[in-house]
């Protein structure tokens, strides 16, 4: 008897959780749900009922086909994608090289070259714009997406490299060694290990696209040319000039929003396989 | 001999393998910042000393918009830590308490997808919703000086609430399971579990987040900038450190941007943020990983 009140008061426990967890997924999920509700709707649809569902007679196409006919939209698009890519692709193998360094050549230079990075994951380099503005004009990178690039790979190598340190901590040494034995120079030793340490590089992948990707601050300040102007800052250049065509306007934000949605969702687990492993060890 | 030879060896391996990463991070993070705090000391390639901060602390003006940002990112970070943390904690508690099984990467992917928008879409979708016109409230939240920034630090908290979710998450799964085993054959419930064992455990980690918290809303700027531009209305309510800083450097409307003087504001929050982080560590970091032992 007492066996089933405790099953049941465990399952009436079960119940609880779950209800919880939707009750926050509701508030995290419903306001995204209504932009893109919305993004379906005729400007009517629109205005007459943000927050109902499009229907036959509300729903269209038109904002989506509008915002891709705007002239910047693919332009900022690409010049995202670039900026995105470039930097985490540089942040990935700078990392990588540097945390197998420190883990590999153990001594008090490589502890206190993990402890510099470990400051530097605090840095809040956003306050160096000053200098940084200067030193972009002065090597004419003013629009580039090289300036982008190269910021956004000093400000996001500190906690790839960390991160990376605590993954390659759980290679163990023998495949090293056999490498090693079989002639391997360090480089190509580096290379053979690299597979192990994949979900790590999933995590600095995605840490370092995030704040990228979404980064309002130096596209504002390095890149405001119309040719290598981000897609956050063009969107936020649209809200901004008080459009009248919010059809437009609420499909460029889907449209904006959808590859990073996409990845974190395609690739949550590597993404917490990667952060956890390091507590782990 | 030889192992000097050997030790000199792994030295250049070392330096090899770190030396790109360092240069990033020195030349475009660490030489930017060390090189504001000296421009700060000029005035149009004048050394003035520390004629920039007596104007910024003792203008009228100058002082009194510096002290309401400060006082803003105060108010930014006390709102943001009260409930964002909390808030985490108990998601991520909640996610790791045994009983959601495989709907667990489920909920995480979801609760975490507003981190993955831009603040840009974020300020946008809550106009939306709390817009007087046809939203679901009939107040004017953002256009009222009291409850302006409340309104932007909540939904800042809406948008980044999946970073220490996420973080803390994964410092809960990490903890080994024999432990929680062990507490739950001797009888401990699963609040008392999360209570006196779980949180102890990840003690340092709510610390760093929290740290991290503090570093990110003195040093935000995004979200005001994506709602109110580099003038944050109502009449500067919302104005934090982060807008002041842009506003001197680069100007706004009719005012002109000054280099050496928007310096001399970034200098000041970077020394508010160190001041505040070494508090914090010397204070309270160290207690918790004795606790942790």
């Amino acid at each position: 008897m007492s066996q089933l009140t405790g099953k049941i008061q465990n399952q009436s426990k079960n119940f609880l959780v779950h209800v919880s967890l939707i009750i926050f997924v509701f508030l995290a999920i419903g306001p995204i749900f209504v932009m893109i509700i919305n993004s379906f709707k005729t400007m009517e649809g629109i205005f007459s009922g943000p927050l109902k569902i499009p229907n036959s007679e509300t729903f269209s196409l038109d904002g989506f086909r509008r915002a891709i006919e705007n002239g910047n939209f693919i332009r900022n698009y690409l010049n995202s994608t670039i900026v995105t890519v470039g930097s985490t692709l540089i942040t990935v193998i700078c990392s990588c090289l540097a945390a197998y360094g420190i883990t590999e050549y153990t001594s008090k230079l490589s502890a206190m070259i993990a402890g510099f990075f470990t400051v530097g994951i605090m840095l809040p380099v956003t306050l160096g714009t000053v200098v940084i503005l200067k030193m972009m004009v002065r090597f004419h990178l003013l629009n580039t997406h090289l300036s982008l690039i190269l910021v956004y790979v000093g400000i996001s190598v500190p906690l790839g490299v960390i991160l990376m340190v605590t993954n390659f901590r759980t290679v163990s040494s023998d495949l090293k060694e056999a490498a090693r034995i079989d002639g391997a120079n360090e480089f190509k030793t580096f290379r053979i290990v690299l597979p192990l340490v994949m979900p790590g590089v999933a995590a600095v992948s995605a840490i370092t696209m995030l704040p990228v990707w979404n980064d309002l601050w130096f596209p504002l300040i390095l890149t405001t040319g119309p040719k290598t102007q981000t897609l956050t800052l063009g969107i936020q250049q649209f809200v901004g000039v008080h459009t009248s065509d919010w059809q437009a306007l609420i499909a460029s934000l889907v449209l904006g929003a959808i590859p990073l949605v996409l990845l974190f969702t395609l690739f949550s687990k590597q993404f917490i396989k990667g952060l956890s492993d390091g507590y782990s060890k | 001999m030889i192992s000097k030879a050997l030790a000199r060896k792994r030295y250049r391996q070392l330096f090899l393998f770190t030396a790109p990463a360092l240069a990033f991070f020195l030349i475009f993070a660490v030489f930017p910042l060390v090189g504001t705090i000296y421009i700060s000391f000029f005035k149009e390639s004048k050394f003035v000393g520390l004629a920039n901060f007596v104007f910024l602390f003792t203008n009228e003006d100058a002082s009194k918009r510096l002290l309401f940002a400060f006082l803003h990112n105060c108010e930014f970070f006390a709102i943001a830590a009260s409930i964002q943390l909390p808030l985490a904690l108990s998601m991520a508690a909640l996610l790791t308490s045994g009983r959601v099984r495989r709907m667990t990467g489920f909920y995480r992917t979801l609760l975490f997808i507003p981190s993955t928008l831009s603040v840009v879409i974020v300020g946008f979708i809550w106009r939306l919703i709390i817009s007087p016109l046809w939203g679901i409230i009939e107040y004017p939240l953002l256009g009222e000086k009291a409850t302006a920034l409340p309104t932007i630090t909540l939904m800042s908290v809406w948008q980044y609430l999946g970073i220490p979710l996420v973080f803390l998450y994964s410092a809960l799964i990490s903890i080994p399971s024999n432990i929680i085993e062990a507490a739950r054959v001797d009888g401990a419930s699963d609040f008392r579990i999360l209570w006196r064992i779980k949180i102890p455990l990840i003690a340092p980690q709510i610390g760093i987040i929290t740290i991290l918290t503090f570093i990110w809303t003195f040093n935000g700027f995004d979200i005001i900038y994506a709602l109110n531009g580099g003038m944050p209305g109502p009449d500067f309510s919302t104005d934090v450190l982060g807008t002041l800083f842009y506003r001197t450097f680069f100007g706004w409307g009719a005012d002109q941007g000054n280099q050496n003087m928007g310096a001399a504001t970034a200098t000041v929050i970077f020394f508010i943020i160190l001041l505040g982080t070494a508090a914090y560590f010397a204070l309270v970091q160290r207690r918790l990983k004795v606790s942790q032992l």
